[in-house]
């Protein structure tokens, strides 16, 4: 039993490592894809272009401005005379958003009375303007409890929330991002490359030749899956190093243990991958369906957008992917620093789901050309 | 009447509604070289795969090396030699790799697996050329090396089906003359061609039209059923092609 594994492991290894695009594609992604995601997606929202039309022109109006400033979330870029000019700048793209401060300001402030402002945001793009938002807010609540503070004869405000945001205290982006593309990477190299190596030897005829030794079907498919373990370990250590060192992304848990659940995951991906080999005849249809199974990976599994916001349908088509699973791994380990204490439920879906792929392509894939 | 190697008994396979091959009834004695002659589309290469186990019959039945194909597809995989159109090579492996590769899927190990090989390089005369990648070999080089990784195991029944697709005329000879010297060596030979040259090299013919059996006998003998007495083998073929064609 087994004695076939070994040769298909090491003619498969060889091919791999002679296939000069494969190779690129395996080690190059990993890197172009942290890069991308890890500089260009950033949530938080920060120095949003600003003008300003200020008609009061007084102590008070410039101080509420540099207090806007002094959030991080806007950034002057110009001061205007007029609305006209004010709308031109935010219809022309030069601003995302425009401070408004009327001339009466600063004399109904003195009087007691509500002064208003208005701040202008371009919701076209509903992510940069919600920031905006809730900076423009709170910058006119903590005005608000500092003057009916000190009317009320008070040195502070009568309450204060003090937000402890753990795990994650400077809310960075890559620290979100990073861990999650690890699990990104390997579910798009994993299933793409081994539905890829099934079809390969189908439409260059070796499949046949193979079918007709005496190897067994789970031989030919784990010695055709088991070199690529080891890729998807190097892709992933790749991208947890590079995320240490170059986005400062913390390795928090027991790094030994994410590697141990990365492999069950890892397996995982690559049994859907051989079962995806079986429904397909061309290389072509192989990377359409990885690619059909791909997006709803990276769309539904809580990698970008979080799964609380979605329909409750779609959160539980989520709980069908391997990724949803291995996101809360590598985020609770990585993040958290928490153990199998707190995985266990999560390690055993992404084992069921392994075993139940390894057998349904065992089954599915026949020695025979009918 | 010696032993047979290859025997089959009303063996059909249908795709559908059509029927590829209906009804054959052969039996090959051990040590034959059994040529399988027709057209395009007569049922050649389906016959070839249901006796590999690589299709199932739809009806009939077939027995190789004595046992029966219906019953026990995998365990007649390691008593054949298969060696198909394509050549089933890995191309980005160089020669010594495909070798070693078909060798350990056949589970040689150790020194018997070393002197096999060292055996089957010699024979097929590729020890100059281990190192080069089989896709830089020639096509009739990579016939060579086809046969090389079909013979590992000494299967006593070897199948090929047109080895000599796009091979040269010297290749082609060069090819010919390792099957006649396996068969003396007692290996059955099932080969299926369409080049007459290669038929008339055939101790006796099976020719197929349509998926039946039409004519079966020596190389003489199948021309005369055919054509009639003083047809050659190749006036019996097309003959044969265009009553398909009609």
């Amino acid at each position: 039993m087994m004695r076939r594994f070994w040769p298909m492991f090491r003619k498969e290894f060889i091919q791999m490592r002679r296939d000069r695009l494969t190779l690129m594609i395996m080690v190059g992604l990993p890197v172009i894809q942290l890069l991308m995601f890890g500089y260009a997606i950033q949530t938080d929202v920060k120095h949003l272009p600003t003008v300003v039309l200020d008609e009061s022109r007084t102590p008070e109006s410039r101080d509420l401005i540099a207090a806007f400033e002094n959030t991080g979330n806007f950034r002057i870029v110009d001061h205007v005379d007029g609305r006209p000019a004010l709308d031109r700048a935010i219809a022309q793209g030069d601003a995302q958003a425009g401070i408004v401060v009327p001339y009466d300001y600063a004399r109904l402030l003195g009087r007691g009375t509500t002064a208003t402002l208005q701040v202008i945001v371009d919701a076209a793009d509903p992510l940069a303007s919600q920031a905006a938002i809730n900076a423009a807010t709170s910058v006119a609540a903590v005005r608000n409890l500092l003057i009916l503070a000190r009317a009320a004869g008070r040195a502070s405000a009568p309450l204060e929330a003090r937000v402890r945001p753990r795990y994650n205290p400077g809310l960075r982006s890559p620290n979100y991002i990073v861990p999650g593309l690890v699990g990104v990477i390997l579910t798009i190299t994993m299933v793409l490359v081994t539905a890829m190596a099934i079809v390969r030897e189908r439409e260059r005829g070796t499949l046949e030749q193979l079918i007709v030794t005496p190897i067994t079907k789970t031989e030919l498919m784990l010695g055709k899956i088991a070199p690529y373990v080891g890729v998807g370990l190097i892709q992933m250590t790749a991208v947890l190093v590079l995320g240490r060192y170059v986005f400062d992304v913390p390795l928090t848990g027991n790094v030994p243990l994410l590697y141990l659940i990365a492999l069950i995951f890892v397996v995982a991906s690559l049994s859907f991958g051989l079962f995806v080999s079986t429904l397909v005849r061309t290389q072509q249809q192989a990377m359409q369906l990885s690619f059909f199974f791909v997006l709803p990976n990276i769309l539904l599994s809580g990698f970008m957008f979080p799964r609380q916001a979605m329909p409750q349908l779609f959160q539980w088509v989520g709980l069908l992917l391997p990724l949803t699973h291995f996101l809360k791994v590598l985020r609770g380990i990585l993040l958290k620093g928490v153990g199998l204490e707190a995985l266990w439920r999560e390690v055993a879906v992404l084992a069921g789901f392994a075993i139940v792929m390894i057998v349904l392509s065992v089954q599915r894939f026949q020695k025979t050309l009918d | 009447m010696t032993q047979a190697a290859v025997e089959t008994h009303d063996l059909t396979r249908r795709f559908g509604s059509v029927t590829a091959v209906e009804k054959l009834t052969l039996r090959i004695a051990t040590g034959e070289v059994f040529g399988l002659l027709g057209p395009n589309g007569s049922g050649k290469t389906t016959t070839i795969r249901m006796l590999c186990g690589l299709l199932e019959p739809s009806e009939g039945g077939a027995s190789v090396a004595g046992i029966d194909v219906t019953v026990a597809p995998e365990r007649i995989k390691q008593r054949i030699g298969y060696m198909s159109q394509k050549f089933g090579l890995y191309e980005d492996l160089t020669v010594a790799e495909n070798l070693d590769f078909y060798a350990g899927i056949y589970g040689l190990t150790g020194a018997a697996r070393r002197e096999r090989l060292r055996q089957v390089i010699e024979f097929i005369g590729l020890g100059t050329r281990l190192g080069q990648l089989a896709a830089e070999l020639s096509g009739g080089w990579k016939q060579r090396l086809a046969l090389g990784c079909a013979l590992l195991h000494r299967p006593p029944v070897l199948f090929l089906d047109e080895p000599t697709a796009g091979v040269d005329p010297a290749a082609r000879r060069n090819f010919w003359r390792a099957i006649h010297e396996l068969a003396r060596q007692g290996t059955t030979v099932l080969v299926t061609t369409h080049y007459m040259d290669e038929a008339e090299r055939c101790g006796r013919l099976a020719m197929l039209s349509g998926g039946h059996l039409i004519a079966l006998g020596t190389p003489a003998e199948v021309a005369a059923q055919v054509g009639g007495g003083g047809t050659t083998l190749e006036d019996a073929f097309i003959i044969l092609q265009e009553r398909d064609e009609r």
